[in-house]
């Protein structure tokens, strides 16, 4: 066997792979259920908290700020650890994928808050006073006028921390969610050979490459005419 | 002397330590207009602005065609429909087309359906001139232009009183005719105006009354030919002599 042949025979072994497409599969699945659940959740809560945030309650502010700092500086591995294996003491008990969905939602939700907040700061105050100046209320000014321009500024930042955070489905492994990263690795223990992580990786792309485009779309169809 | 429109008395505004202005009172009939000058920071531009509660005065009272701007019953969002204001900076919304930009106020705070609320707006942008204009953004209309639409947003909403915060200070030499071209055009519709600017010729064959402001009081007021040729203090000719030497 030449070298060649021995690489594609450890890395990409027709016979393994053929076997363990199924779990593989399965395990897309479950990646693409935690995905959506951590970018709708994430992002919704993000955008509500930065809404609450500009009304300008300054104690809740202050209740904010620490909670989005907190997410943000925590590891996520150690938060997804804590909610599965600290939370039943609470006589909680979330399940694995349970617990990676929520703890990848806050973090997400932290970061997606923080570049809410930036986007809609960012816009100046002169908008707000024109808006105002002809009669709308606070709230019409903030979804009419503002938001529009803030989100269009939010989404580059934003597409790369979603994809980012949604990336980290994969430590769902350590709390055995069988999501692609878990399948493959018990595959790999299964079968000696390590070709299911590669058609992980392969699945990791497939799934996450339509998302930068998606995100690069969305940024030309806001961008308005100059 | 026609009914006030505007009937501002004893108004203080702070911020922080900065006594910006300090007790001033100012009475707008209708029909008239009225033109601010006096140096920078002098108070002129926060007296605007306290006129639509923009900035919350500290102190004093102001009534705008019959309503108490500073009563907590007052619905301020309903009161500001009355009072247009134009702002140095345009501040057009940049994601809307002109059209959008005048008609947003018209949908949300004046109730009006959309197919209602075009027509109207295609009408004010038509007065400023802009009518082949409706469909463009800000970004694509120059600066005269842009504050001509600022303008047509107000007058969309058709307001008892408009407040011109140095409407063309942001604009090349050249652009400057065609906005106080259209400041014109409303004044002789009959439209009540509170200008601040340092355009003096305009204030001069325009204006019903000059009023000079230095720090935050109104040091005096009156015809534009008696306070231009024949102020009665020192200030205001230093002031006067200021601006005429370029």
């Amino acid at each position: 066997m030449s070298k060649w042949e021995k690489f594609l025979d450890t890395f990409f072994n027709a016979r393994v792979m053929e076997k363990y497409l199924p779990d593989i599969l399965s395990g897309v699945l479950v990646t693409i259920e935690l995905a959506v659940l951590i970018v709708i959740s994430g992002l919704v809560a993000g955008l509500a908290l930065a809404l609450v945030r500009s009304l300008g309650l300054r104690p809740l502010n202050w209740l904010i700020i620490f909670v989005v700092d907190l997410f943000r500086s925590l590891p996520p591995l150690v938060i997804i650890v804590l909610m599965y294996f600290g939370l039943p003491a609470a006589d909680v008990s979330p399940s694995g994928f349970v617990s990676t969905w929520i703890s990848l939602a806050l973090v997400l939700m932290s970061f997606s808050e923080e570049i809410f907040w930036a986007g809609i700061t960012s816009i100046p105050k002169g908008q707000w006073e024109a808006a105002r100046s002809t009669g709308l209320s606070f709230g019409q000014t903030l979804i009419n006028v503002i938001l529009p321009q803030a989100l269009r500024l939010t989404i580059p930042p934003l597409t790369n921390r979603t994809i980012a955070i949604t990336k980290g489905t994969a430590l769902g492994t350590v709390v055995a969610v069988t999501e692609i990263l878990g399948q493959a690795s018990s595959a790999v223990s299964n079968s000696y050979n390590p070709s299911p992580l590669m058609m992980g990786a392969a699945a990791y792309i497939v799934l996450f490459l339509p998302v930068v485009v998606i995100g690069r779309w969305i940024e030309t169809k806001f961008a308005w005419k100059r | 002397m026609a009914a006030a429109i505007v009937e501002a008395r004893g108004l203080h505004k702070h911020f922080g330590a900065l006594h910006v202005l300090k007790g001033v009172d100012l009475d707008v009939a209708e029909r008239e207009l009225v033109f601010v000058i006096g140096p920078s920071g002098s108070g002129k531009s926060t007296l605007l602005r306290c006129l639509n509660r923009l900035e919350e005065p500290s102190a004093g009272s102001i009534m705008v065609d019959g309503i108490n701007l500073l009563d907590p019953r007052t619905d301020i969002n309903h009161a500001r429909q009355r009072i247009g204001m134009v702002f140095q900076s345009f501040n057009l919304y940049p994601h809307m087309t002109a059209l959008g930009n005048v008609t947003l106020a018209l949908r949300k705070v004046a109730g009006k359906s959309r197919g209602e609320a075009d027509a109207i707006g295609r009408q004010a942008l038509e007065r400023v001139g802009l009518g082949d204009r409706a469909g463009h953004t800000p970004g694509q209309l120059s600066g005269g232009q842009q504050q001509r639409v600022a303008i047509a947003r107000s007058i969309a909403l058709e307001p008892r009183v408009m407040l011109f915060d140095e409407p063309t200070s942001a604009l090349d030499p050249e652009l400057v005719g065609s906005v106080l071209g259209v400041m014109r055009d409303l004044r002789d519709s009959g439209m009540t105006m509170v200008v601040v600017s340092h355009e003096m010729g305009f204030a001069r064959n325009a204006a019903d009354r000059v009023l000079f402001m230095d720090e935050g009081v109104v040091v005096e007021q009156g015809p534009p030919a008696a306070i231009f040729e024949n102020p009665s203090h020192d200030r205001t000719r230093a002031f006067i002599s200021q601006i005429q030497r370029h």
